[in-house]
C-alpha cells in the first residue's frame, strides 16, 4: 500500500472542506421555495444540466469573459482553472495507467512522484511526465503574473484591485506558495532518484549541485501536502468560497432559479460566488466619475463579513454597466434591490385619487409617454407627428395627466405601492382597448413588460418607429446630421432593445459607431434609482458621459429616453435630442 | 395676530420656530441638506404627477413639515407617487425624491 504520513494535511484539508461545502449548500437549497426545488428536480435531467457542465467548463475553467474584458486578466485565470483542473486529470490517469486501477486514494495521483520510484517505466511514462511538467510550467507563468499584478496592476490593465483582510492574504499566500512547493518537491525528487521531465528533471539536476536534497525533499513533500491542506480549510472563509460556489450558481442559474425580490439563500449564493475580480469596479461610473467605492464587489464583501452596508445600498444607478462586465454572470440588480426596504403604507385611500385621471378614447394603438414623457413635450410632439404622418390611429392615454408607470416607486423598494399604481394603469389601458402599447420612456418600457402581466404587444418607441418605417408606413429622407447614439440604460441593457435605434438612425442621419454602442453604453447619471447621489454628483456623471460622446465629434447626441435627454441637456456641449425628434424632422409624406 | 406696524399675519401660513416640535424638520435637514435650500418656488407643485390629479402639494407638504405638523404630512405624503418630475424641475437642486423617501422612513419609525 502506497502510503505516508506526510499525506495526512492534504487528505484532512480535502475531507473537512468537501464535508462543509456539501452541508453548507444543502441547507442553502433546502431553504428554497417549492416551487424553485421543483425547478431543480425538473432541470437537472434535462438538456439544461449539459448547458450548465459547457458554462462551467468555459467560465470557470477558460474564463472566457475575462479574456474578453482583458486577454492578461483571462490568461491567469485560465493557468489557475485550467491547469490546475487538466493537472489533476493528467496526474489521475497517470496514476490510474499505473496503478491499473480506477479506485487509489486522491492523494496518490497528487503526489504520485513521491510514491513512483523514478527508474520504473510505465506505458507513456515519459510523456505523462512531460504532460505534467508542462501544466505545472503553465499554471507558474499565469502565477508569476499574478505577482506582477499585485505590485503593479496597471500591467494587466486593471485600474483598481480590491483590498485585502488578512486572512484573504494568508490563503492567498497559501495558494501562491502551493505550486511552487509543488515544483520544488517534484524537482528535488528527481535531482535524487530521477525521473521527471523538461521542468522538474532539470531543475532537479541544478538543484542537486548545490543543495544537501537528500535532507530537502521529504520536508518539501510534507511543505506542499501542508499548503494544500491550509488552502482547503481556509477556502470557505476567503474569497477563494467562489470556485465551488460559481459552479453550483452557474448549475442553478441554469435550471431556472432567479434572484427573488427578497435577499434569500440564493443572494448568498450569488454573493460567495463573486470572485472578486474587481472588473465591476472598471465599468462603473460611480467610480469613474466620482471615486465611490460602492461596486458589487464592495457591496457583497460588506455583506457577507457583517460590515456596514446599508449607506451602499442607495448609492447606485442600477444601470446594469457592472452587471454586464461581471464574469460570472450575477445579477446586481436584483439583488441591490433585493436589500431596499420595502415602506410601503397600504390603505384604502392609497391613490385612489387615480380615478380623477381621464378614460381614454378606445384605439389599436394607446401611447403613454410617461411623466418623465410629459416634461419632454418635444418628444412627445414629435411622436405624434410620425403617428400621423405614418397614419396610426393612437389615443394618447396620458395626455390629460397619468398615473405613474410605478417603476420609480419600486426602484425604491416600495413594491406594494408600486403594484397599486400598476393596478390603475392598467384599468385605464383596459379601458382603451389597445393591442399595442407605444411609450418613450424606457423605464416605462421595463415596467410594463416585466410587472404588469399584460396581454399586449408592449413596445418603446424606436422598436415602434422601425416598424413603421420598414413596413413601409413611414417614408423619410435620409439626413445628413452626423449622430452618436446614447442607448438608455434601462433600454438596452434593461430591455434587451438594441437594433432598433441602430436601424433607424443609420436610416436617418449619418451614425457614426462608437466604443459605447449596445451593451457597453454609458449612464446619464439621471437615474432615479440612486437616491444617495446628489444633482451635482449627477451632473459630474452625466458631463464626463456627454464628453466621452462628444469624442466621436457628432453633430447631435441621441438618445432615446426624456429622463437621459433632460439629464444630458444641462451636461452636453453637444445638442442633445430624442431620436424621435430625429426622425421627426425626416419625416415625409 | 395684529402686531405693532398694523400688519397681521395668518396663523395657517406662519411658521413659529419657537414652539413648533422640530425633530421631523431637523431629522430631514440631516438626511436630506437639500432640503433647506428651497425657495418655496412651487415648480415642483405645478409639476407633480399626483398635484395633476388630486389636491396634492409637494411645496406645501414642505410647510407643514416646518410647522411640525407631522399627522398631516404623513396623510399627505403617500399621494406621491416618487416618479421624479418635482427634482427634474427644481430651480435649486433640492433632492425632492430623497426627501420624501426621508420622510417616509421617518414616519415609518414614527409609528413604531
Ligand atoms: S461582482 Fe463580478 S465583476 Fe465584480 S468582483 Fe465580483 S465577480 Fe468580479
Ligand atoms: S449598477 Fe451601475 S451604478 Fe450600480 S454599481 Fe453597477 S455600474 Fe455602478
Ligand atoms: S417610468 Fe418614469 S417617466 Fe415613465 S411613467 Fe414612470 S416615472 Fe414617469
Ligand atoms: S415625485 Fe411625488 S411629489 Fe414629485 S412630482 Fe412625482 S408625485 Fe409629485
Ligand atoms: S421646485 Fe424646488 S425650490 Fe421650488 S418649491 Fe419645489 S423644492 Fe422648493
Amino acid at each position: 500500500m502506497y502510503y505516508d504520513p506526510f499525506v495526512l494535511p492534504f487528505t484532512i484539508g480535502l475531507t473537512a472542506l468537501l464535508l462543509f461545502l456539501a452541508v453548507k449548500y444543502i441547507r442553502w437549497i433546502r431553504t428554497f421555495r417549492k416551487s424553485e426545488r421543483r425547478k431543480i428536480r425538473k432541470g437537472m435531467f434535462s438538456l439544461k444540466t449539459f448547458r450548465a457542465a459547457g458554462e462551467v467548463f468555459s467560465e470557470c475553467l477558460l474564463h472566457r469573459k475575462i479574456y474578453r474584458t482583458n486577454p492578461f486578466l483571462g490568461y491567469m485565470h485560465t493557468c489557475f482553472g485550467l491547469g490546475w483542473f487538466l493537472l489533476i486529470v493528467a496526474g489521475k490517469t497517470e496514476s490510474m495507467v499505473y496503478h491499473t486501477s480506477a479506485f487509489n486514494p486522491p492523494y496518490f495521483a497528487i503526489f504520485f512522484r513521491f510514491f513512483h520510484p523514478a527508474k520504473e517505466t510505465f506505458p507513456y511514462s515519459e510523456t505523462f511526465a512531460f504532460i505534467t511538467d508542462l501544466l505545472l510550467l503553465f499554471i507558474l507563468s499565469g502565477l508569476f503574473l499574478a505577482l506582477a499584478k499585485r505590485f503593479w496592476s496597471r500591467i494587466v490593465g486593471m485600474r483598481k484591485t480590491t483590498k485585502h483582510r488578512p486572512l484573504d492574504l494568508l490563503i492567498l499566500t497559501s495558494l501562491w506558495l502551493i505550486f511552487p512547493l509543488r515544483f520544488l518537491a517534484e524537482s528535488f525528487t528527481s535531482g535524487l532518484r530521477g525521473g521527471g521531465s523538461f521542468l522538474t528533471n532539470n531543475a532537479g539536476e541544478f538543484f542537486a549541485e548545490f543543495l544537501p536534497l537528500d535532507h530537502l525533499t521529504y520536508p518539501a513533500w510534507w511543505a506542499y501536502s501542508g499548503m494544500l491542506g491550509l488552502f482547503f480549510v481556509l477556502l470557505p472563509f476567503s474569497r477563494y468560497m467562489h470556485i465551488p460556489t460559481e459552479i453550483v450558481y452557474i448549475f442553478l442559474k441554469n435550471w431556472g432559479i432567479r434572484q427573488g425580490t427578497k435577499f434569500n439563500a440564493f443572494s448568498k449564493i450569488q454573493m460567495y460566488a463573486c470572485s472578486r475580480c474587481g472588473i465591476c469596479i472598471d465599468s462603473c461610473q460611480l467610480n469613474s466619475s466620482l471615486q465611490m467605492d460602492v461596486q458589487p464587489v464592495y457591496f457583497l464583501k460588506k455583506i457577507r463579513h457583517g460590515k456596514e452596508y446599508e449607506s451602499l445600498i442607495e448609492n447606485c444607478l442600477m444601470c446594469g454597466r457592472c452587471e454586464a462586465s461581471c464574469p460570472v454572470g450575477l445579477t446586481h440588480n436584483a439583488l441591490r434591490l433585493s436589500k431596499r426596504p420595502d415602506l410601503s403604507r397600504i390603505t384604502k385611500n392609497t391613490y385612489s385619487y387615480a380615478k380623477n385621471a381621464a378614460m381614454p378614447a378606445p384605439a389599436k394603438v394607446a401611447y403613454f409617454a410617461g411623466c418623465m414623457g410629459q416634461l419632454t413635450p418635444t418628444v412627445t410632439r414629435s411622436m405624434e407627428r410620425i403617428l400621423e404622418q405614418a397614419g396610426v390611429s393612437c389615443t394618447y392615454i396620458d395626455k390629460e395627466g397619468g398615473v405613474c408607470c410605478g417603476r420609480p416607486m419600486l426602484l425604491a423598494g416600495n413594491r406594494e405601492e408600486a403594484a397599486v399604481m400598476a393596478e390603475k394603469n392598467r384599468a385605464i389601458l383596459k379601458a382603451s382597448g389597445a393591442e399595442v402599447l407605444v411609450t418613450s420612456c424606457p423605464i416605462c418600457l421595463k415596467m410594463f413588460r416585466e410587472e404588469y402581466g399584460l396581454q399586449i404587444r408592449i413596445v418603446h418607441h424606436t422598436e415602434y418607429i422601425d416598424e413603421l418605417m420598414r413596413e413601409g408606413k413611414l417614408k423619410t429622407v435620409p439626413g445628413e446630421q452626423r449622430t452618436v447614439f446614447h442607448n438608455p440604460c434601462e433600454l438596452g441593457r434593461g430591455c434587451g432593445v438594441y437594433k432598433a435605434p441602430e436601424n433607424i438612425l443609420k436610416h436617418v442621419s449619418r451614425k457614426i459607431d462608437t466604443d459605447f454602442d449596445g451593451k457597453k453604453s454609458l449612464c446619464c447619471g439621471g437615474s432615479l434609482a440612486n437616491t444617495s447621489i446628489d444633482g451635482r454628483q449627477r451632473n459630474r456623471i452625466a458631463g464626463d458621459a456627454a464628453k466621452a460622446y462628444a469624442a466621436y465629434q457628432p453633430d447631435v447626441l441621441v438618445t432615446a429616453c426624456p429622463l437621459c435627454k433632460k439629464t444630458f441637456a444641462t451636461a452636453s456641449a453637444v445638442p442633445v435630442k430624442d431620436i424621435a425628434e430625429v426622425v421627426a424632422e425626416c419625416c415625409r409624406p | 395676530m395684529p402686531t405693532l406696524w398694523g400688519y397681521s399675519i395668518s396663523a395657517a401660513r406662519s411658521i413659529d420656530y419657537d414652539k413648533n416640535d422640530q425633530s421631523f424638520l431637523r431629522r430631514l435637514a440631516h438626511s436630506c441638506p437639500s432640503s433647506k435650500l428651497c425657495i418655496g418656488c412651487g415648480g415642483c407643485t405645478a409639476a407633480c404627477s399626483a398635484g395633476n390629479l388630486t389636491e396634492f402639494n409637494i411645496r406645501q407638504l414642505q410647510m407643514l413639515v416646518k410647522r411640525g405638523e407631522t399627522r398631516e404630512t404623513a396623510e399627505q405624503l403617500h399621494k406621491c407617487m416618487l416618479c421624479g418630475k418635482c427634482l427634474l424641475v427644481c430651480p435649486r437642486g433640492v433632492d425632492t425624491r430623497k426627501m420624501i423617501l426621508s420622510m417616509k422612513r421617518f414616519l415609518r419609525e414614527h409609528d413604531q
